[in-house]
């Protein structure tokens, strides 16, 4: 029997691929026969590229071959998050409306990942739509959380979160418009970064809320987390709000040393809603920052309390019009027998969307009409200026900010479903990043009594993703413990 | 009572740039459907706009033509409203923070001259095409025009007639196709008017309710409809009716306009700020090469033909109509002519031409080089003008140059005296009744004679040579 390779990182991989000691094929097959032994509990995939696979794996080993130089992700094998258009394959949004939708191009981060060779095992499961904070509201399956099978793998990106933790795939690619990555990575226990808004192409990624919506990694560690966002960052000429900001290199980046940082603790942040021993395991990162020679001092973000309002604003008054096109007319589902152009639309959009969509496009379209639009739409972008000044505000006196990534562990699977608001507070802490444009990523911070892991959020200032990254690594070297390997098999 | 009318003007006109506004597809929309499209104007999945900067560059060169203030900074926005045509189910445009405002236009009306503001003009994108009965009962979309960059142009309700209408809309083609940004046909859409109108009692100083009228689709139009218009909405309130606000389509067979949607279904667009795109910032730099390379404007150019050739004000007006029409006349003087009897010969014999072929100056067959040789034959005395006026029509079929034709043809001017003197003499004795009649003082059949001696020349008798000899006989 061969190796077991899937528990490895991407630069063991790499390291692996480079000495000879095994060859991308070697790798994916042992990617695709975990695959085969645990998908079927956790349930991530909701389309596996077996063969597609294996072929770009054979186009690594024949570089090999002829003794070319490879990349560091190259034969590193991913899974992608299905809101990402890919032209092998489907891009459905788990979506009824997107049904064995088949996109005419590839988003930008896949065609560079795909040039830095990379292996493709398939597309994973995700809210519809990327709407939820638990992929219930996915149309296909609902994916589990590899630590607790009850229990859900936090939303939007479940399926990219519970992928990586279940080692059915290295690294994966995700979409936070809210804290879609940060927070599945968190009750998953893996790491996961929203870079900064305009870091990384839009192009490609179907769109929820435009001006929220910032593309991802989710990996084992630090170290494969700098690695993917080398290939994936920077200007992109098919994506406007894309920043014309060079881009470091991360790895680069990563050093063991945080003697300058300065860590701030936002006040607001740290109240009675924050499970006490959720608290606890932020404390003690918090140290261990403090070992390591960081300074840590109180902050403020002052108007913290009107974030999910804002948020709830703005990303359904964007999503209303980004999901106007799935209309029946040119692709996707288009409900059959109707009597005309205006029951066509309501039909295939009742038909085609779950109940969360639904809810999400009318509060949009409330948001946005004619006498609502002050009192709501406007009254909430100066709130979302006034979010983002309390960020700049705050980074005058600390480098980076650290807080919880979610103000619970992983609950089970229909604890939330009856209640959207429950539900919309899972994403009390990530929410701000997005209003702010600013980067966050989320690293294990243990577990809890029951087993569950818990995430330590670090934020930091625009297109400072080095420095976030050095810290989380820091802090990944000097955690003194592990999580271990979720009890699957 | 008496009543004055109030109209304002929407304007769209499509920008010929390459392509498209937000992709890179041709903006060719007559390519067979659905060729000159890609995933952003078919509204795909996971797509991004990008904004083309030759359209705010043509935008913006629009905007200074009108005397418009260019914004600095202005972004675009989101209309949203669920139709086929409409790849999105929204469309970009610009809402609250137009590219140009606060322009105006000078027009001339009854040789009286009046100046039109102009509030806006801001960029958007074109709609698909809905194309019905394509079989089967079925209907389909045609997107090759989908994305097609417009610019919205809006008057301020400061017209008073339709006949101010259609002078405002003459001049704006006129800006237009000088600046060379669109082909502004109104059968073809490439420029679309609608009109709102509203009346009011003469010296009341409050709006009356207004309609906007839809659906012109050429230049007569415009007039007919809005006199229609105005003329129902004084019939209503003389009648002791009120106009209801809604839109009216123009139906050119029964010749009146018809209700299309009251105010009450009116679309709510939900207008928002298009997050894909980043604001337009317009700096100083940017404008000034704009305005630098402005072509000259018809005023301008109608001024200084006036001043610089000695033409009346009618025929610098006629003259640069449009540009190509100024640019011929100037290169024909360039070749050689004078100012006078080149523009008699642009405005008479060649536009009665290019009228009856149904076409443009831009392709007439008649190069400027060979008109200024045609009118220096005339005037050193090789043809006649009469001659000369044949000899355009074959110029104009042949696209021959003169000197050659008239070899060709032999149509060089008799000009040998002695020869000219012998059919006086004959034409004298032939015709003893009008000579006496002449002799007695009935000058007047002094033309009979000379139309006798032309005749006999079958027309190619220098008519001055004749004059004088037919005199000098006579006189005998």
């Amino acid at each position: 029997m061969a190796r077991d390779w899937s528990s490895a990182t991407g630069h063991e991989i790499h390291d692996a691929l480079h000495h000879g000691t095994a060859t991308a094929s070697d790798i994916t097959q042992s990617f695709l026969r975990r695959i085969e032994a645990v998908d079927g509990k956790v349930r991530a995939y909701v389309d596996i590229w077996k063969d597609h696979a294996l072929k770009q794996a054979e186009n690594v080993d024949s570089r090999l071959k002829r003794g070319q130089t490879i990349g560091p992700l190259a034969g590193v094998p991913f899974a992608i998050k299905d809101v990402l258009c890919t032209k092998h394959g489907h891009t459905t949004c788990c979506s009824r409306i997107l049904k064995g939708y088949r996109s005419p191009f590839d988003a930008t981060v896949i065609e560079r990942l795909e040039q830095a060779g990379v292996v493709f095992l398939g597309k994973v499961n995700m809210d519809e739509f990327a709407m939820g904070s638990s992929t219930e509201n996915s149309s296909v399956q609902v994916t589990r959380n590899p630590w607790d099978l009850k229990c859900v793998p936090g939303g939007s990106s479940g399926g990219s979160a519970a992928a990586v933790v279940a080692d059915e795939c290295v690294a994966s690619l995700g979409s936070d418009t809210g804290g879609s990555i940060r927070q599945p990575a968190a009750l998953c226990g893996c790491v996961g970064m929203k870079p900064t808004y305009g870091r990384v192409s839009r192009y490609g990624l179907v769109a929820f809320a435009s001006s929220l919506d910032q593309i991802g990694p989710f990996t084992k560690d630090v170290e494969d987390l700098a690695l993917v966002m080398n290939v994936i960052s920077g200007r992109d000429e098919r994506d406007s709000t894309s920043a014309d900001i060079p881009v470091p290199n991360y790895s680069q980046a990563l050093r063991d040393d945080i003697s300058d940082i300065t860590v701030g603790l936002p006040k607001e942040y740290y109240t009675d809603a924050l499970n006490p021993e959720m608290r606890q395991k932020i404390e003690s990162a918090v140290k261990i920052l403090e070992a390591r020679g960081a300074k840590v001092i109180e902050v403020s973000l002052p108007h913290t309390e009107y974030a999910i309002a804002v948020y709830y604003i703005i990303c359904t008054a964007e999503a209303s019009a980004n999901l106007a096109r799935f209309d029946g007319v040119r692709y996707g589902y288009r409900a059959p027998k109707v009597a005309d152009v205006q029951e066509m639309y309501a039909k295939t959009k009742t038909d085609g969307y779950g109940r969360e969509v639904q809810r999400r496009i009318l509060l949009g379209t409330y948001v946005l009409s004619s006498g609502y639009y002050d009192a709501y739409y406007l009254k909430a972008q100066k709130v979302r200026a006034l979010i983002r000044k309390d960020f700049e505000e705050a980074f005058q006196k600390c480098n980076v900010i650290a807080t919880p990534t979610s103000p619970t562990p992983a609950f089970e699977i229909g604890a939330k479903t009856a209640d959207p608001l429950e539900m919309y507070l899972s994403d009390i802490y990530t929410i701000s990043v997005n209003l702010a444009g600013i980067p966050g990523l989320s690293v294990p911070c243990g577990l809890t009594q029951s087993g569950l892991p818990s995430g330590l959020q670090l934020l930091g200032k625009p297109f400072d993703e080095a420095t976030l990254m050095r810290v989380a690594y820091a802090y990944e070297k000097n955690r003194g413990f592990d999580i271990g390997k979720p009890p699957l098999t | 009572m008496q009543y004055e009318a109030i109209i304002g003007l929407e304007v769209h006109v499509e920008l010929n740039t390459q392509s498209k506004v937000f992709c890179r597809c041709s903006t060719k929309f007559d390519a067979p459907p659905n060729t000159n499209v890609c995933p952003v104007c078919l509204g795909m999945p996971g797509v991004l706009p990008v904004l083309n900067r030759a359209v705010v560059e043509s935008a913006v060169a629009v905007g200074l033509a009108l005397n418009c203030t260019v914004s600095s900074w202005s972004k675009l926005d989101r209309k949203n409203y669920f139709y086929p045509d409409l790849a999105k189910n929204y469309q970009i445009s610009q809402y609250d923070l137009p590219l140009c405002r606060h322009g105006s236009l000078e027009i001339e009306v009854n040789g009286q001259s009046k100046r039109i503001g102009i509030t806006r003009a801001h960029i958007e994108e074109d709609t698909a095409r809905n194309v019905h009965d394509i079989g089967g009962g079925e209907s389909g979309v045609d997107f090759n025009r989908s994305g097609v960059p417009l610019l919205e142009i809006v008057s301020e309700p400061e017209l008073r007639s339709a006949q101010e209408a259609y002078a405002y809309l003459l001049q704006l083609k006129q800006i237009l196709q000088y600046l060379n940004v669109s082909d502004c046909n109104m059968e073809e859409g490439s420029l679309r008017a609608e009109a709102n109108v509203s009346v009011r009692p003469v010296g009341s100083t409050k709006f009356g309710t207004k309609t906007e009228v839809k659906n012109i689709a050429s230049f007569s139009f415009t007039q007919r409809a809005i006199d229609y218009e105005i003329k129902r909405q004084i019939q209503t309130l003389e009648e002791g009716g009120t106009v209801r606000q809604e839109t009216r389509g123009w139906d050119d067979r029964s010749g009146t306009t018809v209700s299309q949607r009251s105010k009450e279904s009116a679309h709510d667009y939900r207008y928002f700020p298009e997050p894909d795109l980043v604001p337009i910032a317009m700096d100083e730099t940017w404008v000034k090469r704009i305005r630098e390379a402005l072509p000259e404007l018809p005023q301008a150019k109608r001024a200084r033909f006036i001043e610089q050739y000695r033409l009346s004000a009618y025929d610098a007006g006629v003259l640069t109509s449009s540009k190509a029409m100024a640019d011929y006349f100037e290169s024909v003087l360039k070749a050689g002519a004078a100012a006078k009897p080149a523009a008699n010969w642009i405005m008479g014999d060649l536009q009665a031409l290019l009228t009856a072929a149904k076409t443009e100056i831009e392709s007439c067959s008649i190069t400027p080089n060979h008109l200024s040789e045609m009118i220096r034959l005339i005037e050193d005395g090789t043809i006649s003008g009469k001659i000369a006026k044949h000899l355009l029509v074959d110029m104009f079929q042949t696209g021959k140059a003169p000197k050659a034709l008239v070899e060709e043809k032999g149509l060089v001017q008799i000009s040998d005296i002695s020869w000219l003197e012998q059919v006086a003499r004959e034409v004298i004795v032939a015709n003893p009744g009008p000579v006496s009649d002449y002799r007695a003082g009935k000058e007047k059949t002094f033309g009979f004679l000379v139309g006798q001696v032309m005749k006999a020349s079958k027309g190619k008798a220098n008519p001055k040579l004749v004059n004088d000899i037919l005199k000098q006989q006579l006189a005998k």
